[in-house]
């Protein structure tokens, strides 16, 4: 997968759980769920979302490495995300 | 029209799933209503068949309106009214609900005026009136057409300006305002020391999925619900000045809406579940919540509620009493503090328990008997 390709995935999952959310002020940075105001069961249900459509396990004791876009993408990334 | 809560004054009958003549169970989702929260399943609360239906779909009624004759088998004649051809839809008036279920032929509920049929998540509903769209215009992508949030996103692009008062918040402020003037609250806060019940999840999900996953939110659920079985005097309802322990432990659990608003559906025998029974179950409201699909059970039977504010939220809460309820636990963000165990200062992580219960049913004694097990329960969370 392309990186666009991996963050459009994490993009639109974000929107299914904050559809008002203007991605575009986000700051990428930043933890998603202070950005997004998503509480543990938002958050958990993003990470099982993306970790499903892109064939990455994401175990428990990884969920601190991907709060914030960046670090998730780049978690994606060196874990060869596909479709 | 049932009730779906003491906040609930009307609902408007979205769809009939039965017609004159079906047979039907108890606990069968027999029409989906359409209340400030959003579409509920509502369930049937007798066996029988069906009679007539008394109003027609997209018609609004008043909570103890008639809405269908149910014939239950007894030889109870049908009340006369509602025998003759072509009744016109009868206006809402208060009926007693004893009365109600004494009929063999219970009207169930009343029509008045015309609305439009919508179905529509909670979340969506208020997206709608904050943007200011009429749902009837949107086309819905949910089971039965039900409008999503994501469809009210879809129609137009956004505006900052947010409407000061929908229907939810109305609704909210009735049923509140009524118990902050009537329910002498007290108010009683521990902080407790959840550190125990951290390590045990650490060390359960680590070789787990993220599926099986367990929040630590869940375990405070299963706490509060085991510690109120031995508590009856903070769980059950106070009517008419009569105060009624609760057989069972049906424990709401407040779930708070994108942008404002607040759903509170209980989990029915919340003391029976395991922890990862109670994770699924917390799993499904939210998703519930969120996509519709919650039933009227779940809207009714509350017997008392556990708000629980979240990793980001503050540090504690003393809430208001949910009428007819008596009590409402609140438990706030767990924080890693400074903490003495054992005579030595160690980091621990600790969260705000509190409970607001109703002076006329019980005192701070009890109340403090309370925290104190829940606590307790907490220490030793692999027997949960």
């Amino acid at each position: 997968m392309t990186p666009e390709q991996i963050k459009a995935v994490i993009e639109e999952e974000l929107l299914e759980l904050a559809p008002e959310a203007d991605l575009d002020d986000l700051d990428a940075e930043e933890d998603m769920r202070e950005e997004l105001d998503l509480d543990s069961m938002d958050f958990l249900r993003l990470t099982l979302a993306i970790s499903k459509r892109l064939n990455v396990a994401i175990p428990d004791s990884d969920l601190a490495k991907v709060v914030t876009f960046n670090a998730m993408y780049q978690y994606l990334l060196a874990r060869g995300a596909k479709d | 029209m049932p009730s779906f809560g003491a906040d609930m004054e009307a609902g408007t009958l979205v769809q009939w799933l039965v017609k004159p003549g079906d047979s039907i169970k108890r606990d069968q989702v027999i029409a989906i209503i359409e209340t400030q929260k959003g579409a509920i399943d509502f369930e049937s609360f007798a066996d029988g068949t069906i009679h007539k239906l008394l109003i027609d779909e997209g018609n609004n009624a008043a909570v103890g309106a008639p809405i269908a004759l149910l014939d239950d088998g007894s030889e109870t004649p049908i009340p006369e009214e509602y025998t003759k051809p072509d009744t016109p839809n009868i206006v809402a008036a208060t009926i007693e609900t004893e009365a109600t279920k004494a009929e063999a032929l219970s009207p169930v509920f009343t029509a008045s005026k015309n609305r439009a049929t919508v179905i529509a998540s909670p979340y969506a509903r208020l997206l709608a009136a904050e943007k200011g769209i009429d749902l009837k215009l949107i086309n819905g992508s949910g089971p039965n057409g039900a409008i999503l949030a994501v469809d009210i996103t879809q129609v137009q692009p956004r505006r900052s300006e947010t409407t000061t008062k929908d229907s939810m918040r109305s609704a909210i402020a009735a049923a509140l305002g009524r118990a902050k003037r009537e329910i002498p609250h007290y108010y009683l806060e521990s902080t407790i020391d959840v550190q125990p019940a951290v390590d045990w999840l650490t060390a359960y999900n680590r070789d787990k999925g993220l599926e099986e996953q367990i929040l630590i939110n869940a375990l405070f659920h299963c706490a509060v619900a085991k510690a109120l079985l031995k508590a009856p005097e903070l769980n059950g309802y106070y009517e008419k000045g009569v105060y009624t322990p609760a057989s069972s432990v049906h424990l709401a659990t407040g779930i708070s809406i994108r942008g404002g608003g607040l759903i509170s559906p209980a989990i029915l025998d919340a003391d029976q579940l395991s922890p990862d029974q109670m994770m699924e179950k917390l799993k499904d409201l939210s998703d519930r919540v969120r996509n519709g699909g919650l039933r009227s059970s779940e809207m009714s039977s509350a017997t008392v509620t556990l708000s629980s504010l979240g990793e980001r939220g503050a540090d504690k809460i003393l809430g208001i009493i949910y009428p007819p309820q008596v009590a409402l636990i609140g438990i706030g963000k767990p924080q890693l503090r400074p903490w003495i165990v054992e005579g030595e200062v160690t980091a621990r992580m600790v969260v705000s328990l509190s409970l607001s219960a109703d002076h006329r049913v019980s005192d701070g004694r009890q109340g403090a008997n309370f925290l104190n097990r829940v606590s307790k329960i907490l220490q030793k969370p692999e027997k949960l």
